[in-house]
């Protein structure tokens, strides 16, 4: 019972409500304000579906849709090429003992973490018209993986370091070559951490605005460039209703990286 | 993330000898897409402006003298100290610092109170304060101007109960920006914090019980400290995007509430259109920020060795 009071302090939990709703209320009046029948965004004019409706087949619809298409293709290819990257990273970091430049490396791989975005942004505009190229969604997606290579690396390094190496020491005393330890004893093992690693690195690169607005090619837009040019001639029903759809996307998303996560953790003794 | 020590403390060397074959991606992607790419951007500071964006490869120190000196209007009077940009990143910085300090006194309640819950109900309230985060900044921020702006529901449901008799006029105020930024990063407060909470040891509250001490002062006196590096990460990872926060500053603010993102922005996207200033003020910026982690590593490795 002494226990329990200990950790009670007075306010707290009113402070946890007033924390969850500061952080629920804009997303729920936009939510609420997506099934409004009315085209004033101020007046409710009662529950309608017109909104989802016409992001799917209104006259602004194939522009978002190019647009989620692009975001898309650049998240899946930059978490993927991410997560290849912070794996092989992971590997050298956690299982190839001391080397030279080890600590350098470490500061590079979250340097990304460390620059401000709009610097990154900045930099990568510079770089990329010093050097001509300006090709399609090709821009993007470089800028993109590299700023999602310490998300990904993140969790897969943890899981690393979670799992002992005792596994693959066996499996090359019964002769099994490096890389067959690696792929056959090792890959299984981080399967849990190297999914997560996607996950993030693949929202991350959904969420991006600023880095893609500075280095995007003319005429090439991706969900939320879109959705800011969109905005900055007022918020429409349509963009809330395409708000209401990314809101779900994320919740199915972190649900999904928390299951997975839980069932990575089952596993730790 | 930044508190992880380097290299960690697995000492395997299975693929030892691999380091390089292995790191090579690595050092390849980010060396030339991140540090090429900042090195010209400092090059690019020191360089003279063209005409509509882009450079002329000649050498000069204007951007960085139109950033702290005012010549006058023709460039011929004694150089006086130039504040309008200064008063920007001022501005910047106490309204980081601010957002800072409003997610701790959030944060911290919020942590400590989820931290204490049983096993099942810290999971859920953690996924709770976690979802936000995990949604896309932009759309965060734009339901939030959508929420404040003078014809919005708070209004709306401040004027029916009769609380005010004409909107806030909240929109386009530092005040709406400190709203969003807050707002922005909360849930980068609460979950470092949270993770020092759950390493707490709560023997040390019950010794510094049965010494008397009261709630507060235990919390004073021995949880603070002990919980201080959960703190620190919280308030970094707080105060370093809202330094550089573009997002928030554009769509909630106006021109009395500019700040650092936004000037940078505009020098490129914008009509502003001067890439050597544009690269000085994002230089400046990087200066900073890369000061304040210096200091947060030294005050690390200085606690590590304690």
């Amino acid at each position: 019972m002494k226990q329990l009071d200990l950790r009670r302090f007075p306010g707290f939990f009113a402070i946890t409500l007033l924390c969850v709703v500061v952080l629920y209320a804009p997303l729920m009046v936009v939510s609420v304000y997506s099934f409004n029948a009315s085209t004033s965004i101020t007046n409710w004019g009662g529950f309608s579906l017109d909104w989802y409706v016409d992001v799917f087949t209104g006259p602004e619809s194939p522009k978002f849709q190019r647009a989620a298409m692009n975001s898309l293709i650049i998240a899946v290819l930059a978490g993927l090429c991410a997560t290849l990257i912070a794996t092989s990273a992971a590997v050298a970091m956690h299982r190839a003992g001391r080397f030279k430049g080890k600590t350098a490396t470490f500061a590079l791989i979250n340097l990304p973490l460390m620059v401000p975005e709009v610097v990154t942004a900045v930099a990568s505009l510079i770089f990329f018209t010093a050097i001509g190229f300006s090709g399609g969604i090709g821009t993007i997606l470089l800028a993109h993986i590299t700023f999602c290579i310490p998300f990904a690396y993140l969790p897969i390094a943890a899981r690393m370091q979670s799992v002992p190496d005792s596994y693959e020491q066996a499996a090359m005393d019964l002769y099994a070559t490096p890389w067959e330890a690696f792929r056959l004893i090792l890959l299984p093992l981080m399967m849990p951490g190297i999914f997560s690693g996607f996950l993030l690195a693949f929202i991350i690169s959904l969420d991006d605005f600023l880095i893609t607005n500075f280095v995007k090619g003319a005429g090439v837009e991706t969900l939320p460039t879109a959705i800011f040019g969109a905005v900055k001639q007022g918020i429409k029903p349509n963009i809330m209703a395409i708000s209401t759809l990314m809101l779900g996307v994320s919740v199915v998303f972190v649900t999904l990286s928390w299951l997975i996560g839980r069932s990575g953790q089952a596993k730790k003794p | 993330m930044a508190a992880m020590a380097p290299g960690g403390a697995s000492s395997s060397e299975i693929y030892k000898g691999n380091a390089s074959r292995l790191l090579l991606p690595t050092w390849v992607v980010i060396g030339v897409f991140l540090l090429v790419p900042v090195a010209l951007m400092a090059t690019y500071s020191f360089l003279t402006k063209e005409f509509r964006g882009g450079v002329i490869w000649e050498f000069s120190l204007a951007a960085y003298d139109q950033f702290f000196l005012d010549r006058g209007l023709f460039g011929d009077e004694p150089p006086k100290i130039e504040w309008t940009y200064i008063t920007i990143f001022w501005r910047s910085i106490w309204q980081a610092g601010l957002a800072t300090i409003l997610c701790l006194l959030i944060g911290f309640p919020t942590a400590w109170f989820i931290a204490t819950r049983d096993a099942r109900m810290r999971t859920v309230w953690l996924l709770v304060v976690t979802v936000p985060y995990w949604v896309n900044l932009l759309i965060r921020t734009v339901s939030m101007k959508f929420l404040i702006r003078d014809e919005g529901p708070l209004n709306a449901m401040l004027l029916w109960s009769g609380l005010i008799d004409q909107p806030l006029g909240l929109i386009n105020t530092n005040l709406a920006v400190q709203l969003g930024l807050f707002y922005s990063y909360l849930p980068f407060m609460v979950l470092p914090i949270y993770a020092a909470v759950e390493r707490y040891d709560f023997a040390l509250s019950e010794a510094a019980a049965d010494l008397y001490a009261g709630r507060w002062t235990t919390l004073r006196l021995v949880i603070l400290p002990v919980v201080k590096p959960g703190i620190i990460a919280g308030c970094i990872l707080v105060f370093v995007p809202s330094l550089g926060a573009f997002l928030a500053p554009d769509l909630l603010g106006g021109a009395k509430s500019f700040m650092i993102g936004s000037l940078i922005e505009e020098q490129f996207k914008g009509a502003a259109g001067n890439w050597p200033f544009g690269a000085a003020a994002a230089m400046i910026l990087m200066t900073i920020v890369m000061i304040v982690l210096l200091v947060y590593a030294r005050s690390q490795t200085r606690e590590a060795k304690a």
